[in-house]
């Protein structure tokens, strides 16, 4: 099939940037959106031509490196799954296709379609962790964990961190991705010692990175590849309220 | 010249003890003094980064892709292994060793393994403790499963992505240091040189792959823990950018090179549809837990797979290795697989393919059953080929997918160049001729984790910290010569992608280097790469700046680099005058098409000394000797 690609090409984060017409012919319907892209850019740069730029790396919907906005939508139209998952077959000859970036504030574009997600590596690195050192810990089984929650806590382990959900939330909100590592450890014992420690800086460290808050329009659960769900985010927000209750360490600073 | 291993002396069972308690340690009020590079972020690279910093080590940790959390590790899916015996099948440290030592075809180094099963158990713990979500049962005790070439249910998994929620462990480990201030993080940086000086490694030289510049880092210490080379052969389950690029470029400075023609084929992925295809997705090698290989019996069969009764189907790993059955090893069961499809009996478009059925599972066990143990797996393999595999087999076939071979290094993980270590799939010395399931993530975290700790810590307390100045006129020459290299690949100004030249590699590495080897098909390889060589160096185009972010000029760098790596791969592959695990040379059979190994001859380790780029390597050995496993001949029935 053939599709006619408008392109956001940005040379570097100072470049204004603007979206540039491209045909993309004979796409077979077993290629990914990747793939596609890489057919384009192999004919651009045989005619030496900047290709377009865009992050991925594993291909298989795990690493969480590729991300692009497809007419409007973060990941594209299918449910579940990531760009590099996003096969031809769902699309129609001589559709008309809009890339872009992934927009937030938090996120500023490098170039084309890569932006800079440092800001969620930052939110982690604020508490989204147990603080155990290698070394000195008990046998696994000591630790008895209901299968409930041992399969709670994967659902939210799951996050790939991709940044969709703040690409499709109105407020360019980190609140899903935020939410996913909170409510993870929250629900394992191990990870409960310092939960009110953790759902407070971790929060606090969003807002400073600038994203915003959530208010619940769940765009995020919507766009998410790997289904994270907004109950998390409940979760997140009692968890951040109980740190608050007497006798409990409280959020210092913003709260 | 003969390699030394430094092997402790002593029982098997007591080396490492052995080792631990001769190892010279560093005062902590002077770790912060020393100054460790570590290069990559995966399950290796992320460990040892967080222990090193945990321990008040001065780390500067260094990837290629924007966060840490992206490194490849993140796409293992099946699980890891432990000796932990909790199912009470008769499990213990000897037998993982045993088995892993067997797996990898009697040409890994028996001290290294049987450290490898003594640390595994620890390995969980640590996990558990950092909150991986492990599956567990009803009664809230962790679960395993079993993978191939064991008889023991062995394996913890969370879901089917077992390496991701390791590898976030590892990165949570990690960001809690950077947060601490003992590492600081260079994500988007490749590391393109390894600073040499007096003979010990000093420091890198990089790119910055935003801005383009290009720097030096001056360490007391270099860990690699940069990951394997497959995708030398193009279409593989690798990451995109997975490269051999940091080991190479350190072998060009010194490092010897072990083994690389002992590459793994993994059986069970998913076929190849076109010529624009980018990678290969594997299909976990835990779905032949419950499911069943098998092909028509008679040749050229169109049916639907569902239309062909059961006295019509050939279950060929069943037929043929009766006590292993689907879960023979991995090279075992991707030549059984080739041959099936060579006898015209493949299934699916080009007839490269077989089935792998869960019909029978999901009747015994229900479908819920399956959905929770594969779920991912079902979804993802109806993401790429538009089949329901609830409905229809799945369709499979190998790819390459896992390097055993790697920089040589000593049982410390130290190379012959003192000071730069080698950790995880960078390395070569656990899984010798090949990798068992579930092996990887455990190898990766036992020296990320357990090992380097220790073992750094007796270098470092033989050496002054901050010896050398980052001002040395070596890291000046190191930039000069990348600067060089980016410019000479300017410089061509020709008409073809990379990409073209990679697939074109690939594709010839695939067909003469692949799953079956001879003697023919590797000299023509040898002819050809340097060919294919000489015309990428006079006719590859790169658009654009090396004073820019240029993904274009990252890719002809890795590719240039496997242009020569191949031709060292292809030169072990025809030195190794045997068959051994997953080198399948097809002079070297049994009647029934098993691998030959020619223990009188080849019971040895090759690590290659670079030369020059045309001129041959010299190979230098490390006898393998066993003191504690029989070596026996490897069987699966």
């Amino acid at each position: 099939m053939n599709l006619t690609l408008y392109v956001w090409r940005q040379k570097n984060s100072k470049d204004k940037g603007r979206l540039v017409r491209y045909e993309a012919k004979n796409v077979s319907t077993d290629m990914s959106f990747l793939e596609m892209l890489d057919v384009v850019n192999e004919g651009l740069i045989v005619k030496g031509e900047d290709p377009i730029a865009f992050d991925s790396d594993c291909r298989e919907g795990i690493c969480g490196m590729c991300g692009q906005v497809v007419n409007g939508v973060p990941h594209g139209p299918r449910k579940k799954t990531t760009l590099c998952q996003l096969h031809m077959r769902h699309f129609k000859d001589n559709d008309t296709l809009y890339i872009e970036p992934f927009r937030a504030k938090a996120f500023p574009v490098i170039k084309d379609l890569i932006v800079d997600r440092g800001a969620f590596d930052k939110i982690i690195q604020s508490g989204g962790y147990v603080s155990v050192h290698t070394g000195g810990v008990p046998d696994g089984n000591t630790l008895l964990i209901p299968k409930h929650d041992a399969d709670t806590a994967m659902d939210a382990a799951e996050c790939i961190g991709c940044g969709a959900c703040v690409a499709a939330c109105p407020n360019g909100s980190a609140m899903l991705f935020t939410a996913a590592k909170v409510s993870h450890l929250a629900a394992l014992p191990q990870g409960r010692v310092e939960a009110a420690r953790r759902v407070c800086a971790m929060t606090e460290e969003m807002l400073a990175q600038g994203f915003g808050n959530c208010s619940n329009h769940y765009e995020c659960e919507a766009v998410c590849p790997k289904g994270i769900k907004v109950k998390f985010i409940a979760k997140l927000n009692r968890e951040f309220i109980k740190a608050q209750m007497p006798g409990n360490e409280s959020c210092t600073g913003r709260g | 010249m003969i390699l030394d291993g430094k092997i402790p002396s002593g029982p098997l069972h007591e080396k490492w003890d052995k080792r631990l308690s001769e190892m010279k340690l560093v005062n902590p009020a002077n770790k912060r003094k020393h100054r460790i590079i570590v290069i990559g972020t995966g399950l290796a690279g992320a460990s040892a980064a967080a222990s090193l910093g945990e321990l008040g080590y001065t780390v500067d940790v260094f990837c290629f892709q924007d966060s840490p959390r992206r490194a490849h590790s993140i796409s293992a899916q099946g699980g890891i292994n432990a000796a932990k015996n909790y199912p009470n099948d008769g499990d213990s440290i000897e037998r993982l060793f045993y088995d892993t030592i067997k797996g990898g075809d009697f040409r890994s180094r028996e001290a290294n393994v049987y450290r490898l099963a003594q640390l595994s158990a620890n390995i969980i713990d640590q996990c558990v403790a950092q909150g991986v979500p492990f599956a567990r049962d009803y009664a809230g005790y962790l679960t395993t499963r079993s993978f191939g070439g064991a008889q023991v249910s062995r394996t913890f998994y969370a879901r089917g992505q077992t390496g991701q929620q390791l590898l976030l462990g590892a990165y949570g480990a990690l960001s809690r240091q950077i947060r601490a201030g003992t590492v600081t993080l260079h994500p988007r940086t490749e590391m393109l040189d390894l600073v040499v000086i007096d003979g010990h490694a000093k420091g890198i030289t990089v790119r910055d792959l935003v801005t383009g510049r290009i720097g030096s880092h001056a360490a007391d210490a270099v860990c690699l823990c940069s990951g394997g080379y497959t995708n030398v052969f193009f279409l593989t389950t690798n990451s995109i950018m997975s490269g051999v690029t940091a080991t190479y470029r350190a072998y060009k400075k010194g490092a010897y090179f072990a083994n690389p023609c002992f590459t793994q084929i993994h059986p069970t992925c998913i076929p190849v549809t076109g010529e624009h295809q980018a990678k290969l997705t594997l299909m976990s090698e835990s779905l032949r837990n419950d499911g069943r290989v098998w092909v028509p019996k008679i040749k050229g069969d169109k049916r639907p797979a569902n239309d062909i009764p059961e006295s019509e189907r050939d279950y060929y790993l069943e037929r043929k290795y009766p006590a292993f059955g689907n879960l023979a090893a991995r090279d075992v069961t991707s030549r059984a697989t080739k041959e099936v499809c060579d006898e015209g009996r493949g299934v699916g478009p080009g007839g490269r393919g077989v089935y792998l059925d869960l019909g029978g599972a999901i009747g015994r066990l229900g479908e819920n059953t399956i959905r929770e143990r594969y779920g991912n797996l079902f979804e993802m393999y109806e993401r790429i080929t538009d089949e329901n595999a609830y409905k229809q087999p799945m369709r499979i076939y190998p790819a390459p997918h896992y390097a055993m071979g790697g920089l040589w290094v000593d049982y410390d993980l130290q190379s012959n160049l003192p000071g730069l270590f080698v950790l995880g799939e960078a390395n070569f010395s656990d899984h010798g001729a090949n990798r068992l399931g579930a092996s990887a993530l455990m190898q990766g975290l036992a020296d990320g984790y357990f090992i380097i700790p220790y073992t750094i810590a007796n270098y470092l307390a033989n050496i002054e910290p901050g010896a050398v100045a980052p001002d040395a006129p070596e890291f000046q020459k190191s930039c000069e010569e990348v600067e060089a290299f980016t410019k000479g690949l300017f410089a061509v100004k020709g008409k073809k992608t990379a990409h073209e030249f990679h697939r074109e590699l690939g594709k010839l590495m695939w067909n003469n280097v692949g799953m079956s080897r001879s003697e023919a098909s590797l000299k023509e390889a040898l002819k050809r790469i340097p060919e294919i060589r000489d015309e990428f160096w006079k006719n590859v185009t790169i658009p654009g700046s090396g004073r820019e972010l240029n993904q274009e000029l990252e890719k002809a760098g890795r590719v240039a680099d496997f242009l020569e790596f191949a031709e060292l791969l292809t030169r072990d592959a025809l030195q190794r005058d045997e068959s051994c695990g997953a080198h399948f040379r097809v002079e070297h059979q049994t009647a029934d098409g098993e691998a030959m190994r020619d223990d009188k001859n080849f019971s040895y380790v090759s690590a290659w000394e670079y030369k020059g780029v045309d001129k041959e390597p010299e190979l230098h050995k490390e006898p393998l000797v066993f003191e504690h496993a029989h070596l026996a001949v490897r069987s699966y029935k």
